[in-house]
């Protein structure tokens, strides 16, 4: 098992490495510096001495190897290098939006998976009954609708007509806050969750182990239990881990909507005002997650199921 | 088969998506950009403004008929780009194999490790804002689940007995591809295609909302649901349209897309996101 972990956690790195060089190089192509963008657009056009020693200062005056094989060293030793706004450490700022975008991804996810999950077998398991035909419907719907708007009516319907929740903030992190925008967007993993469960569950009624184990008298409680909840979690677990990404990608979208302190909307300003090295901390800080994510699902699958080989 | 209503559902939405977009200019009650006249601002939606005006005046609905002619432009060309780089990628690096094979693979997996969104984003940040722009980001970033399924659907097809006669009879490996391998995996690629689309319609609202995308007067659905927010207490119907828009467009789509799938490529109901 050991094994198996030490080995998918080096395949991870490479990857990691690619995004790195990407994101690195990304944002060194674009012709003129951080300096003279600000003189762009600034109403005052910034003196060349200035421009020159901001550059030196952000180390943008060395040639790209240079710059790029700094970067890396930095990276390994967790330094994001320097907010070009804020004069912050991006470290630093990273953390303190880490938290609350991680309650943002976790909750919705929650939703997607204690709601999707759940009615996708219910709708296997009596195939064209009316609760299949309107999972169905529900689920094409829920991966259609786009977050932001259906953001924009629950804030509407709950916030400004009932005034049930707040409309937007973090509140110090009170979970009536989170309600709204985790329902926004936990909505399309779970109508993708639904559907999934739904196909993996009606693959596995088909198959031949499940067939045998009725013609040999198993009764159906028991045909569930150790044929297709087994089957069926390694299929709805490896959808989850993928979400994951989807889900704190559009959650920029939805964080900034509803005002909320998280990566994606650290992101979006940062990009907004091209502090560059906050975007590119920003970027690394969401595929880690993602990486981390899909790293523990594999295990997990691994330990569910015993034809994943382990080493 | 019991749900080929989901193909003439989606394809007669899209359809008339499409006539909207096409026929704006004579549907259309005023001009979307200029149209404004504060006289006008945020009149509920009734006999003269079907949808409502907006905080300038404009009326929604001919706004929302020109916003499709942006949504569906970039929706299709950014989809075709991505398209033709996934099927290129793929098929070359399935009936090549090798390091080409390893380096695509390679590059697949770290394209799906940057959530497109997010990646979309990053690349907005270098560019300026506009139509080019969007075609770029949304064109350049989600092309790896084409790639992967071209990939796998050549391997299966690169063993076949006609690809085997190709190249006995001497065909250049680039002939193969197209006249042999491409024809006969075009099935799940269109099906992807077609969803790609409603996603990168999907996305392009989200960056224009972000004010990364299609900057206002211009109507782009997203930048006109940007500003509603502040005006969603007073004006709600600012809000509803151009997003009701938006989910029809997106629902014909996935549903064109899942009914295309139940005839393109049956095998497959379960190997899609």
């Amino acid at each position: 098992m050991l094994r198996y972990i030490i080995r998918r956690l080096i395949q991870t790195l490479p990857i990691l490495l690619a995004v790195a060089a990407v994101v690195f190089l990304l944002f060194s192509v674009i012709p003129g510096t951080f300096a003279s963008s600000l003189a762009d657009d600034g109403k005052a056009v910034m003196d060349a001495e200035i421009m020159e020693r901001m550059n030196k200062q952000f180390g943008l005056a060395d040639p790209l190897h240079v710059r790029f094989a700094n970067f890396v060293v930095n990276l390994v030793q967790l330094d994001l290098g320097t907010s070009f706004r804020t004069r912050q450490p991006v470290a630093h700022m990273l953390l303190e939006r880490m938290w609350p975008s991680f309650q943002l991804a976790f909750a919705a996810m929650a939703i997607a998976i204690l709601i999707g999950v759940p009615l996708g077998f219910v709708a296997a398991m009596k195939p064209g009954s009316l609760i299949d035909t309107s999972s169905i419907i529900l689920a094409v719907s829920g991966l259609s609708l786009p977050k932001f708007w259906l953001g924009l009516l629950l804030m509407y319907l709950f916030a400004l007509k009932l005034s049930w929740l707040p409309s937007f903030g973090y509140g110090d992190g009170h979970p009536k806050y989170l309600i709204l925008p985790a329902i926004a967007l936990g909505v399309s993993p779970l109508a993708l969750l639904a559907r999934t469960t739904r196909a993996a569950v009606l693959e596995i009624l088909n198959a031949d182990f499940v067939r045998t184990a009725r013609s040999k008298g198993m009764s159906e409680a028991k045909v569930v239990r150790w044929h297709l909840a087994r089957n069926a979690l390694v299929i709805v677990l490896t959808t989850v881990g993928l979400q994951f990404g989807s889900v704190i990608g559009q959650a920029v979208v939805v964080e900034k909507l509803f005002a909320w302190p998280g990566l994606g909307s650290l992101l979006v300003e940062s990009v907004s005002l091209r502090d560059i090295p906050v975007v590119q901390g920003c970027i690394l800080m969401i595929v880690l997650f993602f990486l981390v994510i899909n790293l523990l699902v594999d295990v997990i699958c691994a330990m569910i199921d015993p034809r994943i080989k382990y080493s | 088969m019991r749900f080929r209503a989901n193909l003439w559902i989606g394809g007669g939405l899209f359809a008339i998506v499409v006539a909207g977009g096409v026929l704006a200019p004579w549907l259309a009650h005023s001009d979307p950009v200029m149209g404004a006249n504060l006289m006008n601002a945020e009149i509920p939606p009734g006999r003269e403004f079907w949808f409502g005006t907006d905080v300038q005046g404009r009326d929604i609905y001919s706004r929302v008929l020109y916003g499709a002619q942006i949504s569906l432009t970039i929706g299709v060309l950014s989809q075709l780009i991505n398209t033709v780089i996934g099927v290129c990628l793929g098929v070359s690096a399935g009936y090549w194999g090798g390091w080409w094979d390893d380096l695509v693979s390679g590059l697949t997996n770290m394209m799906l490790a940057i959530p497109s969104l997010v990646f979309a984003l990053a690349i907005m940040a270098i560019l300026s804002p506009g139509l080019i722009s969007l075609l770029i980001a949304l064109g350049l970033t989600n092309w790896s689940y084409t790639c992967r399924l071209s990939r796998a659907a050549t391997l299966s097809v690169k063993t076949q007995g006609y690809v085997q006669a190709a190249k006995i009879l001497g065909y250049s490996d680039i002939r193969i591809m197209l006249t042999q391998v491409l024809p006969n995996i075009l099935g799940p690629i269109i099906v992807i295609g077609t969803l790609g689309m409603g996603g990168a319609i999907l996305a392009e609202a989200a960056l224009s909302f972000l004010g990364l995308g299609i900057r206002p007067p211009f109507p782009s659905w997203g930048s006109m649901l940007s500003d509603a927010r502040d005006h969603i207490t007073i004006a709600p119907w600012i809000s509803i349209f151009p997003g009701l828009a938006i989910f029809i467009t997106v629902l014909a789509l996935n549903l064109l897309g899942d009914g295309l799938r139940d005839i393109l490529d049956p095998q497959a109901r379960t190997r899609s996101p």
